[in-house]
This record gives C-alpha cells, sequence and structure tokens, in this order.
C-alpha cells in the first residue's frame, strides 16, 4: 500500500493512488495531484542520514569508503514534501540534490542484531537530500549548515509499507533534471545496509516508529539553479519532484550570506 | 488524520513556564579554549583551517532527559564527558534574524547536562558519541530572558561528586548568544520551543556510573544529575 499525507480544502488528509494524475483522499474525493499540498508522508521523527554510503560517489568525491559509518542527524526543518521548492542562496556556487532510499521505523529498536532489524521497517519513500558544497568544512563534516537547511530535505510522495517491497529493497534509482538524467544507482551498492545501519544505529540510539534513515545517494550530483525542476525517481516507489527557488521568493536580498566572514575573535 | 504511527514523544520534558516541545541544538567549538587546545592541529590535515560557520550537532529526542531525572550508561567501565551548557530557549520564531534582534526571540535560559563520550577528533558527526540515549538533561527552570542583564558574562561551574571540577565562563565564547541565533537562524527556523545551547568548555570532567554531576550557572540555577548504569527507561 502507498500513503500520502496531504493538506486540501483546509485540513490534512491521508491520500492513496488513484490513477495517473490523481489521489484519492480518505475521505473518498478524489482530486489532481497538483491541487493538493504534499507534506512529507509520515509523522516525521529524528532524521538520521547518512554520507558516503554508496562506494561509487565516495570514490566521485575522493574519499575512501570507511570502517564506521558516516552519520549525521538533521533538525525538522529541514523537511518538505513533493512539489516543495527548496531555495538556492545566492551565494551557493554548488548545490546538489541527493536521491536516497529513505528507510522509515516502524517499531522501537534498541540494541537490535542485523538478523531482526528489518522486521523494525515500516516502508520505504525517497528522500532528495540537497546539500551546499560551498558551506562544506572539516569540522563534524557534513555539518547542518550544509544539510540540514530549512526546507533542503524533500520526502515522498508516498511511504510504500514494507509488506510491499523485498527485503532488502533492491532498487533502481535516478535523478533528472529538467528531464535530464544526471544521476543513476542502485540500491543493492549501499557500503552499509539497511539492517546494518538498523543495528549500529540501535547499538547506542534507540529508533522510535516515525524515525527515519537516509541511506545515502550514488554518483552523479551535478549543480542545479534557480528554476531548475529535480526530480528523485526509485523503481516502484515513485518519482519526489522539486523545484529550486531563489533567495528573492523567500523575501531575501540575494546578499552573501553574513556568517562566512565571521571571523574568530581569539 | 489518524497516523500510522503512534508518535513517539520520548521523554515528557515541562519546563514551568515553558514546554520545551522543540529540537535541541548544541554548539560545538565555541569555547575560545576549544581551538587553542587543538594547537597547530587547526591549520593541519583533516581541518587545514579554522572554523568559519556555526558547528552544530543535534540532540535528538531518545537522547533528552526531563529535569530530575539520571544520565544512563550502559558500560559501567566508560566513561562520559559532561558538557555543561548555557541553553537559550526560543520564544518565538526566528527565521534570518538580524544580530541585534535575535535576542528579542529569546524565552529565557536554562542549565542544560549534555553528557557525550569522549571523541577523538573533529572531522566527522560523530553521532555514536554525541546523540546517545539518555544523555543530555535539562533544568528545572527556564528563566526569563528579562531577568538575566547579560547571558555573555555568566560564571559555569561543573562539580563531580561534590567537588569543583571545571569553571568556565559565557564571555569566552567565540560567537555570543545573540550572534549565535543570528547565525544559526541564517539557515535553519528557530521554533519557540527549540534549545540552543551555547557550547561547552573543552575538556569536560569526566563521569562514571555512579558519579553525581552538578552545573550552576550564575543567575540562571543549579542542575543536578547522576549518572546510572543500566537500560534506557523510556516511556512508551
Amino acid at each position: 500500500m502507498k500513503r500520502a499525507r496531504v493538506a486540501y480544502s483546509g485540513a490534512i488528509h491521508e491520500a492513496t493512488p488513484s490513477g495517473a494524475d490523481s489521489i484519492r483522499l480518505a475521505d473518498g474525493r478524489v482530486v489532481a495531484e497538483t491541487d493538493v499540498v504534499w507534506l512529507p508522508p509520515f509523522e516525521v521523527g529524528t532524521v538520521i542520514a547518512l554520507g558516503l554510503n554508496y562506494a561509487d560517489h565516495a570514490k566521485e568525491l575522493a574519499f575512501k569508503p570507511q570502517d564506521e559509518p558516516l552519520v549525521f542527524l538533521k533538525g525538522p526543518g529541514a523537511l518538505i514534501g513533493h512539489r516543495g521548492a527548496t531555495r538556492r542562496p545566492a551565494d551557493a556556487t554548488f548545490m546538489h540534490y541527493e536521491c536516497e532510499l529513505a528507510v522509515v521505523i516502524g517499531k522501537p529498536a534498541r540494541q537490535v542484531a542485523r538478523a531482526d532489524a528489518m522486521a523494525h521497517v515500516a516502508g520505504y519513500t525517497i528522500a532528495n537530500d540537497y546539500a551546499i558544497r560551498d558551506y562544506l568544512e572539516n569540522w563534524y563534516r557534513p555539518n547542518l549548515r550544509v544539510k540540514s537547511r530549512d526546507g533542503a530535505t524533500a520526502l515522498g510522495p508516498w511511504l510504500v509499507d514494507a509488506a510491499d517491497v523485498e527485503a532488502p529493497p533492491q532498487r533502481a534509482l535516478r535523478t533528472l533534471v529538467n528531464g535530464r538524467q544526471t544521476q543513476s544507482g542502485h540500491t543493492r551498492d549501499l557500503v552499509f545496509d539497511i539492517a546494518f545501519l538498523i543495528e549500529y544505529l540501535s547499538a547506542f540510539m534507540t529508533l522510535a516508529p516515525g524515525d527515519v534513515i537516509l541511506t545515502g545517494t550514488p554518483e552523479g550530483v551535478v549543480n542545479v539553479d534557480v528554476g531548475d525542476e529535480v526530480v528523485c525517481e526509485i523503481e516502484g516507489l515513485g518519482c519526489l519532484v522539486n523545484r529550486i527557488a531563489g533567495d528573492a521568493e523567500f523575501g531575501r536580498g540575494g546578499t552573501a550570506s553574513a556568517q562566512g566572514e565571521m571571523k574568530e575573535s581569539a | 488524520m489518524s497516523s500510522p504511527f503512534a508518535l513517539w514523544a520520548g521523554p515528557l520534558i515541562e519546563v514551568a513556564p515553558f514546554r520545551l516541545s522543540g529540537t535541541v541544538y548544541a554548539t560545538l567549538l565555541n569555547h575560545r579554549r576549544s581551538l587553542d587546545a587543538l594547537g597547530e592541529a587547526v591549520a593541519a590535515a583533516p581541518y587545514k583551517v579554522a572554523p568559519k560557520g556555526v558547528v552544530l550537532a543535534v540532540k535528538p529526542r531518545q537522547a533528552l532527559v526531563a529535569p530530575g531525572g539520571d544520565v544512563q550508561i550502559d558500560d559501567v567501565a566508560e566513561a562520559l564527558e559532561v558538557g555543561a551548557a548555557l541553553g537559550i530557549v526560543i520564544g518565538t520564531t526566528a527565521c534570518a534574524v538580524a544580530e541585534a534582534d535575535a535576542l528579542g526571540h529569546v524565552a529565557g535560559f536554562v542549565v542544560v547536562c549534555d553528557c557525550t563520550l569522549p571523541r577523538a577528533g573533529h572531522f566527522r558527526p560523530q553521532v555514536r558519541a554525541m546523540a546517545r540515549d539518555v544523555s543530555c538533561v535539562l533544568g528545572a527552570a527556564v528563566v526569563p530572558r528579562a531577568q538575566i542583564a547579560d547571558p555573555d558574562a555568566l560564571a559555569i561551574r561543573v562539580f563531580v561528586d561534590g567537588s569543583l571540577a571545571q569553571s568556565s565562563n559565557t564571555s569566552e565564547h567565540v560567537r555570543t548568544a545573540a550572534r549565535l541565533i543570528a547565525d544559526v537562524s541564517d539557515f535553519m527556523t528557530l521554533m519557540p520551543g527549540d534549545v540552543l545551547l551555547t557550547g561547552s568548555a573543552p575538556d569536560g570532567p569526566r563521569a562514571r556510573a555512579g558519579s553525581r554531576i552538578a552545573i550552576e550557572i550564575d543567575g540562571v540555577g543549579r542542575l543536578e544529575t547522576r549518572v546510572v548504569a543500566g537500560a534506557a527507561r523510556l516511556r512508551a
């Protein structure tokens, strides 16, 4: 089963697919998918993201795969739904998407063994985990200024039940920018697979329903500009559409962020 | 609508007069001695240059401990590093605020005890050391902003088993409270109920199973907690 959360006609609804361009709200109404506001498809708890979790992407970034997963956490303001807009700051020279398989936890997981891990998965969705590389520094890399920006992590459109997906998922994923494919990969190439990640994380942090693990992205990240349409697709899970917006739309003057000029006074 | 997921709320944290309903963010490397202690290593690989942007870590919900609660540790042989911090409690939504306006978004201040595993290096996020279950205790009172004349001149004292183990002062921070709010809100909106920890002095005191920890911040209060070995006492 595929489920979405959408805002329509003054309320938030659960919705399911209904044909190519429509969705069915839980109250029976069938509406065009472009007439609703898509929200992340479940109530999101802790957002856990992986870096360098595809060998090809790690190579692309000139890193050796590590012994231990590269894990970072995001704040809740980073999240937006399908068909949302993500701001590209005017001073950025390299902002890129990252198409990722997102694993949604369905039941609490504390010190779970690898063999039992997949039973804690509720389902899957697609993530587009934008990064602004200009802000990448070598302290707790990648820092929140690169990876936990307002509206820079899209989730959706659907939460697909784990029961409907092979375990572990063996799916092709790809990204299209303005209709042209720029990234492709396959979830079989994860350096640390889902069961390992649940075992690893749950050893020190209890995973709870609604927590989500963004499992990393394969090679093929390119710069995106204001006005671009970015589509992240995972075989059988759907297409997550996002648009790149400029500073002006957010009431910002388009001046460079002052933060980069902050000098340490000590 | 009814969610397919019963939201797991984590520890219920009510700190009168504010409910800390939001996200807790820790600021790292905000004490001047943090970089001084690294010396020439700051200019060497993998860092190469001192940080320019604010360095943050999310303290996830399962790490948080309600006032009066204990810090949990699984391994009795393990030592935790005590991070004593002034927490800024956000009162009104802060997005891209100017430094001059930043303190106007603050509801008040709280004492926070953020226990982590001592960590080697600062290159990777180190979630395993910093996002542990039941590791970050919030103080029992939020002191309204108006009662704190200058949040950037507050002495912080850490006691372990009754002995003074560390002294620092928020005047030693790289970024002031206002500057922190301005820099963070430039890319991440701070919401009412969010707590932004302003940073801890480096090389915090060590605590083990059985240790009693007390943190005092002038004008803000005193937080007491213990380190207890055993399973997480998470409420469903």
